[in-house]
């Protein structure tokens, strides 16, 4: 469920990311007040450790399919919140430039998706609540996989809404939740199941490794947190739509050209109207459809398609064939001049 | 110059879980000695190392390096003057490159930054791999990464090399080399090792450690000859000094 | 994650992670103009074409196109071995792949006319999602093989992001080599002593995982070690690097000129135009 940048707007994106940032400039500052030094080179060997820990498979049993861990629970149980999002954000970052593994400016999203929720929702909330002081072989792994099914599902989800807001794809709402949760169902369970037997063993083998980790895990100020985000989010995105709408050829101006008329109606779903109303409401994105439909008004009024004329789009398609043989010509260039310097 | 004694009296320590790892270890080991620390597996050789770097404090008797006592306060002191050379060099080289790697102690030390990068140029000359030196620390073989940790230690000028199994994982050629090299140092130092083909080569002086005591303390051609000593200590002779299996002849 | 592989698969899935980080890794110490540039700038101009492709509306296929000469640019005198790239791009493809397929079925309003044949809007958005995704799956590959992690974290750090976060991810990057050849040899021994399925099921994981897991913080203690012994007391210093040059600055400020030029004029449809006018 790594979000790539082809899905995602230039406002889905900035925002994310200033979040993401934020998170982390924060959980750095938190790590910092610690004063326990062994902590750095303790979260970076963490993250290879979760990188290499991500190519172990194990079967899972009646399926024949295999199954590897996700980590983002795993490193808040070792570490805490604070050093496992640094961590599990740093494991994304070397995914999304050596495997294309998620898109860098998506990077905002998905450390967001895969770090914030195991780290500051799921694993304060669910699994210590749940643990508690007291361990069993049952519980840990009933704990677990309830917390990864839950942090799956909650990271999926805001997959979904992310998408969505960046209206790219044109899947609808329900359609997504539905092919999003359940297969996310399935994988948190197998997270949960990993987690909790690599739990199970330290706690068997090791249980001291588990003090030293979770000291740090009180004083998390979420409210002030959630304030200072939000207000972080409205100004990023304010400054993406502004940026948007700053230039007339931007995005509404191309939608108008595609569909003829520069507000679409929502479609009948309700999400979108609701969104919508909230949008008008808080300013999130003035002017900024969350998703351009185009089989809502514009269906009715035939005179406004097809907007773009064919003489435009043939010119469109000559040219763009053009450009890229030229493209293509300047690299093998480019790539011949390098041999020949080389040899 | 009393400042790169090593005075080490009546030192015990016990771990947390009951494990008695040193007893009643003393010696002295004065400037420029070679000193090789010899004793098989869990003998106390890497809890002694700890000690002499003020990684762990004497919980009983003292140790002295140079002019201070080994304590928490004088810890950071002490680390100036013993450079610490690392079993597993993956351990030691943790920056990305040689050159940040090199240039780590000098930093921690709040040289100006020209002066770090000639100290970094100096010791990668002395250990002879300076064209090693913007490469990656991960690219490096076996050889290179213990040569590259060794120069870590030297970029901090220590008066007192400690090294754990230096010649470990090497193939025979990087060994020798290493060999050649640690030769021409002329500080002090203590290594503490399995391979005793090179403390016959290197060291005049060798300690057994037997169960985390001393038992043997002396010329090193005198303890490696001694066939019942190293015995008792799970050790063997050094293969050079024992016969030849082709010609037969018996030592 | 589940996974589409057999149990067969896996050690070669291991061994070619470990294969590909090693060589993108390689490729990143080559000596040419563009690894020479400064990695901020290339960060920088990297972030800003990917903003820029991904700022257009979905629709959106024909002023895409030009946006192809930068990460051309780069794989071509940068050194890097294009067909590798390219697969590369398709092996991740699928999850581009799997959302925008959905947009032809849900978005069926023919939107453009060429040469009599409808196309709608459906297929045109999903064409525009497999055209950025190329563009920017190409373009990040192709950064992180001409500046190398290493210095993308040393620019990173530079450009303000926490010393923590930077240095761990020096850390991370440093032992992914370390540990991933470790476990390679752990789940090799694994592999060749199951049969049918048998030991490769969760509890061994639970074991083998614990175990590395278990040697990787016993390793994090010993460098801490060696950190210390090194002068190490909380705070890692970086050497600074040099500033930009007058390469540096000519790449950048070309650089992003012409993404504002392809991005405010639609130069496929303008050459195309003419070229058409030129015809007729």
């Amino acid at each position: 469920m790594h979000m790539a940048d082809a899905l995602i707007s230039p406002a889905v994106g900035g925002t994310m990311i200033a979040a993401s940032a934020g998170l982390i400039a924060y959980s750095s500052k938190k790590l910092k007040e610690e004063i326990d030094d062994k902590k750095i080179p303790l979260m970076g060997v963490m993250g290879a450790f979760i990188f290499a820990a991500q190519m172990i498979n194990f079967t899972i049993p009646a399926t024949g399919s295999s199954g590897h861990i996700g980590g983002g629970l795993l490193l808040a149980i070792i570490l805490g919140p604070y050093a496992a999002f640094l961590s599990i954000a740093s494991v994304l970052m070397v995914q999304a430039l050596f495997f294309a593994d998620g898109g860098l400016l998506a990077i905002g999203c998905n450390i967001f998706n895969l770090g914030f929720f195991p780290c500051f929702i799921v694993y304060p909330f669910i699994y210590k609540k749940l643990i508690g002081d007291s361990f069993s072989k049952s519980k840990i792994v009933i704990v677990s996989v309830l917390a990864a099914i839950i942090g799956l599902q909650i990271g999926a989800f805001s997959v979904v809404l992310e998408t969505l807001a960046s209206g790219i794809s044109a899947l609808p709402f329900g359609t997504f939740v539905l092919l999003m949760q359940p297969i996310h169902l399935a994988i948190g369970f197998v997270e949960g199941l990993a987690t909790a037997a690599v739990v199970l063993f330290i706690y068997r083998s090791q249980p001291e490794l588990f003090n030293v980790a979770s000291t740090t895990t009180t004083g998390f100020p979420y409210k002030k947190a959630v304030i200072s985000m939000l207000v972080l989010a409205l100004v990023t995105g304010g400054m993406f739509s502004w940026f948007a709408s700053a230039f007339p050829d931007g995005l509404e101006w191309s939608m108008e050209k595609v569909a003829g008329s520069p507000e679409l109606e929502s479609p009948e779903h309700s999400i979108y109207t609701t969104m919508k109303n909230l949008q008008e409401k808080t300013a999130f994105f003035p002017d900024y459809n969350f998703k351009p439909s185009t089989d809502a008004k514009a269906a009715e009024g035939d005179e406004s398609w097809p907007a773009v004329n064919a003489g435009t789009s043939v010119a469109g398609i000559v040219g763009g064939f053009i450009t890229l043989m030229a493209a293509v010509i300047i690299g093998v260039i480019l790539k011949k001049r390098k041999v020949v310097e080389s040899v | 110059m009393s400042h790169h004694i090593i005075q080490s009296h009546g030192l015990c320590y016990t771990y947390p879980d009951g494990n008695k790892a040193l007893r009643e270890i003393s010696f002295l080991i004065t400037h420029g000695e070679s000193v090789a620390i010899i004793g098989a597996n869990g003998a106390g050789k890497s809890t002694l190392l700890m000690h002499l770097n003020g990684h762990i404090i004497p919980q009983t008797g003292t140790l002295r390096i140079g002019d201070y006592p080994v304590s928490k306060e004088t810890a950071h002191h002490i680390r100036r003057s013993v450079g610490m050379v690392f079993q597993d060099s993956d351990d030691q080289l943790f920056m990305p490159t040689v050159f940040d790697d090199v240039a780590f102690g000098p930093l921690n030390l709040d040289f100006p930054h020209e002066e770090v990068e000639e100290r970094v140029r100096k010791t990668l000359e002395t250990v002879g791999v300076l064209h090693l030196i913007n490469r990656p620390t991960h690219r490096l073989s076996g050889g290179e990464k213990r040569t590259v940790a060794i120069a870590t230690v030297l970029s901090m000028t220590p008066d007192i090399l400690v090294m754990d199994e230096p010649t470990s994982s090497l193939d025979p050629r990087s060994r020798r080399r290493l060999i050649e090299l640690l030769k021409t140092f002329h500080h002090t130092k203590i290594i503490a090792t399995h391979d005793l083909d090179m403390v016959f080569d290197l060291c005049e002086r060798t300690i057994i450690m037997n169960e985390g005591a001393i038992i043997a303390d002396g010329n090193s051609s005198d303890i490696l000859n001694n066939k019942e000593l190293l015995k008792k200590s799970g050790l063997e002779k050094p293969l050079r000094l024992q016969g030849c299996p082709v010609c037969g002849t018996e030592e | 994650m589940l996974l589409p592989f057999n149990c067969e698969d896996i050690i070669s899935k291991i061994e070619s992670t470990l294969f590909n980080l090693g060589y993108m890794d390689l490729l990143s110490y080559q000596d040419t103009p563009v690894h020479r540039l400064d990695s901020r700038i290339k960060l920088i101009v990297t972030l800003c074409f990917l903003l820029t492709v991904i700022s257009f509306d979905r629709y959106e296929i024909s002023m895409l196109i030009p946006f192809i000469f930068y990460p051309i640019y780069i794989i071509a005198s940068a050194n890097l071995p294009v067909a590798y790239l390219f697969k590369k791009v398709l092996y991740v493809s699928p999850f581009a792949l799997m959302i925008g397929i959905f947009n032809p079925f849900f978005d069926d309003k023919i939107i453009i006319t060429v040469f009599g044949i409808g196309i709608t809007g459906g297929w045109v958005s999903f064409f525009s999602i497999m055209l950025r995704f190329v563009l920017t799956v190409t373009t990040v590959l192709a950064l992180i093989g001409c500046t190398g992690f290493n210095n993308i974290c040393y620019a990173m750090n530079r450009l303000g992001a926490p010393k923590v976060f930077s240095i761990q991810l020096m850390f991370l990057y440093r032992y992914i080599f370390v540990l991933a050849e470790e476990t390679a040899r752990v789940v090799r021994a694994r592999n060749l002593r199951s049969f049918n399925g048998k030991g490769k099921g969760v509890k061994i994981y639970g074991a083998i995982a614990g175990s590395l897991l278990i040697r990787t913080i016993n390793r994090a203690q010993r460098i801490h070690y060696a950190m210390i012994c090194r002068g190490f007391n909380g705070d890692i210093k970086i050497f600074k690097s040099n500033n930009p040059g007058v390469a540096d600055i000519a790449f950048f400020i070309i650089w992003i000129f012409l993404f504002i030029v392809f991005r405010i004029f639609n130069v496929p449809e303008l050459i195309g135009g003419s070229v058409l006018r030129l015809i007729q």
